[in-house]
């Protein structure tokens, strides 16, 4: 308590801080532990497992602020809310050039440090984080130069894939082996798609002329969900199917079936290339 | 102006609006094309289908179509089929256009077919040169894709004015697939045949009726 022209006063700050230290005690563990398993994308691959633990960084952040603004609020509510008809004049405030410097230094802390992590586990840990980052990524995974390639096609209203170190043939089924590094090659031949893989955690922009590429290196095998993310017409929406990752001999079945069911087409398909230009429209009529 | 004035004018914008918004949802519900049903009984239908090059009629005679006949023999400007589920479907397309090519020569190869082939004016094929497709048939969601030879350009009695009749310049392509349990599947041309449209995939091939349409497995 202080004492203030004779009144005994709380010392309100010091309960607001008690009681928020003691809801982050408790809430930062259980979002850590208990919620961030289940916060998205799944970890099937290194980078999905690193986006999840960026979401459970960054949540883990943000609820002692969460906390500190509802603590704030809720206490105000109770404690100061003015019951009476007399309007009374609260207690003078202070400028506190303490708790001013204080708060700038925590705050800018958390932003920097956020703005440092960020950056280092987007080049170092998620190779880019699956978005995709040109033709010439800056955030090249260890080992790239040996990392499977497989081109994705964006297409009105489909997606199909190429595999240039298995004679170029192309597919509509996808199927990547586990435990090796793939660099998906993603682009389009009309107008602009976005593959996302949603538990590969991969979303990056197919656009016409462009070889986006974006890395994954699958932890496990499983089923993955392919969708378009960037409205591209009218069967948009329908541009979803389901991809595979394969433990490393069920995929050479499975690409070695694919050769054989495909010869026929191969003769015929372009020579892989890393980019393809719409053709001018030709038809006639 | 009097309050009489101001509340008839009010009135009157009202009912402006709310014939507007009456006006929008019948003609949403209006414009459906038909459903057309497959001939014959489950376990074995068959659909007959015919692209055309130009649709000849309002309201878009420039546009490049798919029309179905009915089992009354009457070809009816629909995309939206019915068939049965669990049952073997016999196609025949008739195919009056001419050869635009595939963008992407992978559709060449027929997919999803009974044996994996097509019949093109009798011959027996597993791959179509890419170059001499005019369209395909595509129904990605039960891995059916069929591309459509092209008439030669210059060929005589062209047809230009829908429906096209067997006296016209065309190619038949027939195939078989199976569908299998009850839904509704997109089906949809992947060349892009919409002259006159950026990229060609603009009008017709964005519209269901044209070169768009449903599978309704039933």
């Amino acid at each position: 308590m202080t004492t203030i022209a004779g009144e005994r006063i709380p010392r309100h700050g010091s309960r607001i801080i008690a009681i928020w230290l003691v809801l982050t005690a408790i809430s930062v563990p259980l979002i850590v532990l208990v919620l961030g398993p289940h916060l998205p994308p799944p970890n099937m691959t290194v980078e999905s497992a690193d986006q999840r633990n960026a979401n459970i960084v960054m949540t883990a952040l943000l609820v002692p602020i969460a906390l500190l603004v509802l603590v704030y609020f809720i206490y105000s509510f109770v404690f100061f809310r003015e019951t009476s008809d007399a309007i009374v004049d609260g207690p003078p405030i202070k400028g506190h050039a303490g708790a001013q410097l204080l708060w700038i230094v925590v705050t800018s802390a958390i932003v920097l440090a956020l703005a440092v992590w960020g950056s280092y586990t987007l080049i170092a840990g998620a190779h880019g984080a699956g978005g995709g980052q040109g033709p010439d990524p800056a955030a090249k995974p260890p080992g790239y130069q040996h990392a499977l390639p497989v081109q994705v096609i964006g297409q009105q209203w489909d997606w199909t894939f190429r595999y240039p170190t298995y004679g170029g043939i192309e597919t509509r089924d996808l199927a990547i082996p586990d435990h090796t590094l793939v660099a998906f090659h993603v682009t389009s031949i009309d107008v602009t798609h976005s593959f996302w893989a949603y538990e590969l955690g991969v979303k990056a922009d197919a656009v016409p002329g462009v070889d986006n590429i974006a890395y994954v290196n699958p932890r496990h095998t499983g089923f993955f969900q392919i969708r378009c993310a960037e409205l591209c017409g009218l069967w948009h929406g329908h541009m979803a199917k389901k991809g595979r990752v394969l433990a490393a001999p069920a995929f050479q079945a499975w690409i070695a079936a694919a050769q054989k069911q495909n010869a026929s087409i191969v003769k015929y398909l372009p020579k892989y290339s890393r980019v393809y230009y719409p053709l001018p429209l030709r038809r006639a009529g | 102006m009097s309050r009489a004035a101001r509340t008839l004018a009010v009135a009157a914008g009202v009912a402006f609006g709310t014939a507007l918004i009456v006006y929008y949802i019948v003609s949403y519900l209006t414009v459906a094309p038909p459903v057309v049903a497959a001939t014959g009984s489950k376990p074995r239908v068959h659909l007959t289908l015919q692209t055309v090059p130009s649709f000849g009629n309002a309201p878009h005679p420039d546009w490049v179509s798919y029309l179905a006949q009915d089992p009354r023999g009457k070809w009816v400007h629909s995309t939206v089929l019915r068939v049965p589920a669990y049952s073997r479907v016999d196609v025949t397309i008739l195919q009056y256009d001419t050869a635009t090519g595939l963008r992407n020569p992978f559709w060449g190869q027929p997919r999803g077919t009974i044996g994996g082939t097509i019949n093109v004016d009798g011959k027996t094929l597993n791959v179509l040169d890419p170059n001499l497709a005019s369209h395909t048939f595509a129904i990605p969601d039960l891995g059916v894709s069929v591309p459509l030879k092209g008439v030669a350009k210059g060929a005589k009695n062209p047809c230009s004015v829908a429906p096209c009749t067997l006296a016209q310049t065309h190619t038949t392509v027939t195939f078989s697939f199976v569908t299998g349990k009850p839904g509704k599947f997109r089906w949809q041309c992947f060349v892009p045949c919409a002259f006159g449209f950026p990229l060609g995939f603009g009008g017709p091939m964005q519209s269901i009726g044209w070169m768009d349409g449903y599978l309704m497995g039933q």
